[in-house]
């Protein structure tokens, strides 16, 4: 495994789709268009919190070049046994795709309408008449938990242990881990730190809204083309809300504009299907970017208190931490998920882990690199500095005395195979950027983080052309490397070039059932099917060699992409290089293909330990990022350009997490920044070149030793962040965004 | 037999136990012996991920047990 003398893997090709991304030949999904399409718009709730009395759409048939008018309730009552347990509730999502008795924020989908131009669409959408009954909005946690609340589901009543409400309640479910005996954790403990934090809803800010194009046929097939981190998704969710089968839907992804997981859902695919069924014609659904912040899945706020003890030695001995995450308008924030990462990284003999998920009248949220963790990671791994400032140890060292190895036993249960973390902090250790001298004004912060790497199904098909170039199909949309990752591995096999290997990403009839490009499992899951595949392929080409000479299969060697003679078999021939090899064939069996199928257990997860310095200008409160360091257990970096890309990439999108952005609503629940002129995310001109170095602690699980690495960058920078501002201030910032006027109003205080 | 190692979360619905060895061929085989012995856990373990000896299974139903397996369930994992 991780000794083998690898030939692609660890190479830096240049990515197979980048000519046609540099040159704006790529379709992405705004860019199909079809005979006779018609565009759509679709009518938005204005009210955070109402119930629908009733609709009528028929003012919007009367607007010329309207074809056709949709609602809620053209929809089939969704059930949930139609439930699909890898993405979710469906009856929740189908009321989210499409209100059908109550709204639960603000932009909440009522209508659509489909027309012959977008003006007549956007006409017909605002003839609706729609008459609400408004009901108060509930916009934080501490109104949704309080006894009085408005409760936004009435048939809503809280999972888990006890205790818990019994009666229909805005908190849909805790989440408790816990060991050993907390109270004697504390009494043990020679320093306590405990402290409140808070991080507001947040938005993948992925650059291309959702778009989607639908054609329905007489026959009742449906073709949906569209950007999507999940084509075999949005197949499932979309004949789940539609009542349409399974089988009569083909999706076709498009390339993809950034999904950082919030493009493994569906919002607009149901509508356009309905709309294009009624009218008989293509229909083209396209967000603006005002939708996307009012209508699309942003991640959770959070509330996460954490208390922790340690011993002067600086073991860390017991934690305590409590949070809460606002799920939006349906259950499902990644609590859960933030409850195994809080203290996943440290060996802890007590500890109690307490999370609950709770609804709000604001957008449902989707998944966000690493759902969760981030925001445990902000206040657990603040409180791990301060503990570590008390005590007057080096943040690292601490790290370091209570960091977990192979076969320490994580919160959640199960051991740790081998993991990378230890080495992460001895590489941040050791970096230059951990002793640079710092000026006036400047602070260096250290922070950790921890993400899992799902498994679930892959499937990959490799064939061969007659040239001995071959070609990958798998169903996975690129979102970060993948393709050119693939054919490193397909390359790596058979022993040619990437460059003669073209990766494909199928659609849901040309390639097998695949799981979504998402939780860091595409370069593990998919990779492994296409090695598998790619073997396979090997063995093939050993078999035709065998046969133009003669021998038997062990008679043939497969070397440098080569068959060779072995076991003194056919001494005498010259060895067949792969396109020779496929020039023949038609005489030696026919077509060279493959496929294969896994559906692995999780990856071994991934640690990352980044290090941040920042300035802070006393007079505006602006905090410039100096100095930003990522280092990060890859397993085996496939193409470590992409590996750095995704590590740089996650620790942009944490330092603006960390230091501007926010979703600002107003009081009655209105997103008032939808935009990214008022929704700060960070520009190329706003950081530092991001440095990056890539651990190589081999996955067991993986031929190649791979592990995920989209996500766990994003883990630490909050705290990576707020732990520099620390430093360079005095001051702890406990809520997010750490904002000049936040910084201000801290430095004013004294 | 396997060992299951239950959550406190989970180990309200067998009675505070947190250790429970069962005989067991498959995990779905030992996902219905628990519900059979601890009937407050259906609906609960049923729809979790398992861990099989340290390997975790989004869908573990058919996933073979070893005499001496130790297996925790634990909430499914999305991801971005």
């Amino acid at each position: 495994m991780s000794e083998r003398k690898f030939k692609q893997v660890g190479t830096r090709p240049i990515r197979h789709d980048g000519l046609e991304k540099v040159t704006g030949r790529a379709n992405f999904g705004a860019d199909y268009s079809l005979p006779g399409m018609l565009q759509g718009a679709v009518l938005r709730s204005p009210h955070a919190h109402a119930k629908i009395v009733s609709i009528d759409t028929s003012p919007a048939l009367e607007v010329e070049g309207v074809k056709a008018v949709i609602s809620g309730r053209d929809f089939p009552i969704p059930t949930r046994e139609g439930d699909r347990q890898q993405y979710g509730d469906v009856p929740d999502l189908a009321n989210n795709v499409i209100a059908r008795d109550k709204v639960l924020y603000h932009g909440h989908a009522v209508a659509a309408v489909a027309a012959t131009t977008i003006e007549a669409a956007q006409r017909g959408a605002e003839k609706i008449r729609v008459e609400y009954e408004v009901l108060p909005p509930v916009l934080d946690i501490e109104s949704a938990i309080a006894p009085d609340a408005a409760i936004l589901h009435d048939d809503l009543v809280c999972q888990g242990p006890a205790p818990v409400p019994s009666s229909p309640t805005n908190v849909a479910r805790r989440t408790l881990l816990s060991g050993g005996d907390i109270e004697q954790g504390f009494a043990d403990s020679d320093v306590v730190v405990e402290r409140e934090f808070t991080t507001p809803m947040v938005h993948q800010g992925y650059i291309e809204p959702h778009a989607t194009v639908v054609e329905t046929l007489e026959n009742g097939n449906v073709t949906i083309w569209c950007c999507t981190q999940g084509p075999f998704a949005v197949r499932g969710l979309t004949a789940s809300v539609t009542g349409i089968e399974l089988s009569k839907i083909k999706v076709i992804p498009s390339e993809i504009g950034g999904g950082f997981g919030g493009k493994t859902t569906i919002y607009l695919e149901p509508l356009a299907v309905e709309l294009s069924r009624r009218s008989g014609r293509p229909v083209k659904l396209v967000m603006s970017r005002e939708e996307v912040f009012r209508a699309t899945g942003p991640t959770s706020a959070g509330r996460v208190r954490v208390k922790m003890g340690a011993r002067k030695d600086g073991r860390l001995v017991a934690a305590e931490v409590v949070m809460y995450y606002e799920a939006g308008a349906f259950p499902g924030s990644p609590v859960g998920a933030g409850c195994m990462c809080a203290l996943s990284a440290y060996c802890f003999d007590h500890f109690v882990i307490d999370g609950y998920d709770v609804v709000t009248t604001k957008p449902r949220v989707a998944a966000y690199r690493a759902p969760g963790a981030p925001i445990a990671a902000f206040g657990v791994e603040q409180v791990v500095d301060e503990v570590a400032e008390r005590l007057g140890l080096d943040p690292i060292e601490l790290r370091l005395l209570n960091a977990v190895q192979e076969n320490d036993v994580a919160p959640y249960g199960p051991k740790y195979q081998a993991i990378g973390f230890r080495e992460t902090l001895e590489e941040a250790r050791k970096h230059p950027n951990y002793s640079a001298t710092l000026g006036p004004n400047q602070g260096r912060g250290v922070a950790s983080g921890f993400w899992f790497n799902a498994g679930l199904q892959s499937s990959a098909s490799v064939h061969m052309n007659e040239d001995g170039t071959a070609i990958v199909t798998t169903g996975n949309p690129d979102i970060g490397g993948s393709r050119a990752a693939q054919a490193i591995m397909v390359a790596e096999e058979l022993g040619i070039g990437a460059e003669q290997v073209v990766p494909l990403v199928g659609d849901t009839e040309s390639a097998g059932y695949t799981d979504l490009t998402g939780g860091s499992r595409t370069a593990y899951a998919t990779g492994m099917a296409i090695i598998e595949a790619s073997q396979d392929i090997v063995r093939q080409l050993r078999e035709r060699a065998a046969k133009i000479w003669g021998v038997e299969l062990d008679g043939v060697a497969w070397e440098d992409g080569r068959a060779v003679p072995s076991n003194g078999a056919a001494s005498d021939v010259e060895p067949l290089n792969l396109a020779e090899i496929a020039a023949q064939m038609g005489a030696t069996g026919g077509p060279i293909v493959a496929q294969a199928a896994v559906s692995p257990p999780m990856a071994g997860p991934g640690f990352a330990t980044h290090l941040c310095d920042v300035e802070v200008d006393q007079e505006t409160g602006k905090v410039t990022v100096l100095r930003y360091t990522t280092v990060q257990d890859a397993g085996k970096a496939v193409h470590p350009s992409y590996v750095e890309g995704q590590m740089q990439g996650g620790a942009a999108q944490g330092i603006g997490w960390a230091l501007n952005e926010e979703y600002i609503f107003d009081e009655n629940g209105v997103v008032e920044n939808p935009g990214f002129l008022d929704y700060r995310m960070p520009v190329a001109s706003d950081l530092p070149m991001i440095d990056t170095v890539i651990v190589e602690v081999a996955n067991p699980l993986h031929p190649y030793g791979v592990r995920g690495v989209g996500e766990t960058p994003i883990v630490p920078p909050l705290a990576c962040v707020a732990n520099a501002v620390a430093a360079a201030t005095g001051k702890r910032f406990t809520d997010l965004p750490i904002s000049p006027p936040r910084v201000l109003a801290a430095i004013d205080g004294d | 037999m396997a060992v299951v190692v239950f959550s406190s979360a989970l180990a309200q619905h067998t009675g505070g136990a947190g250790r429970v060895e069962i005989e067991a061929a498959r995990v779905a085989d030992l996902v219905k012996a628990l519900c059979e012995r601890y009937p407050g856990l259906r609906g609960h373990i049923d729809k979790m991920a398992v861990a099989v000896d340290d390997e975790v299974h989004s869908d573990a139903r058919f996933v073979r047990l070893k005499p001496d397996s130790e297996v925790h369930f634990l909430p499914r994992i999305g991801g971005g």
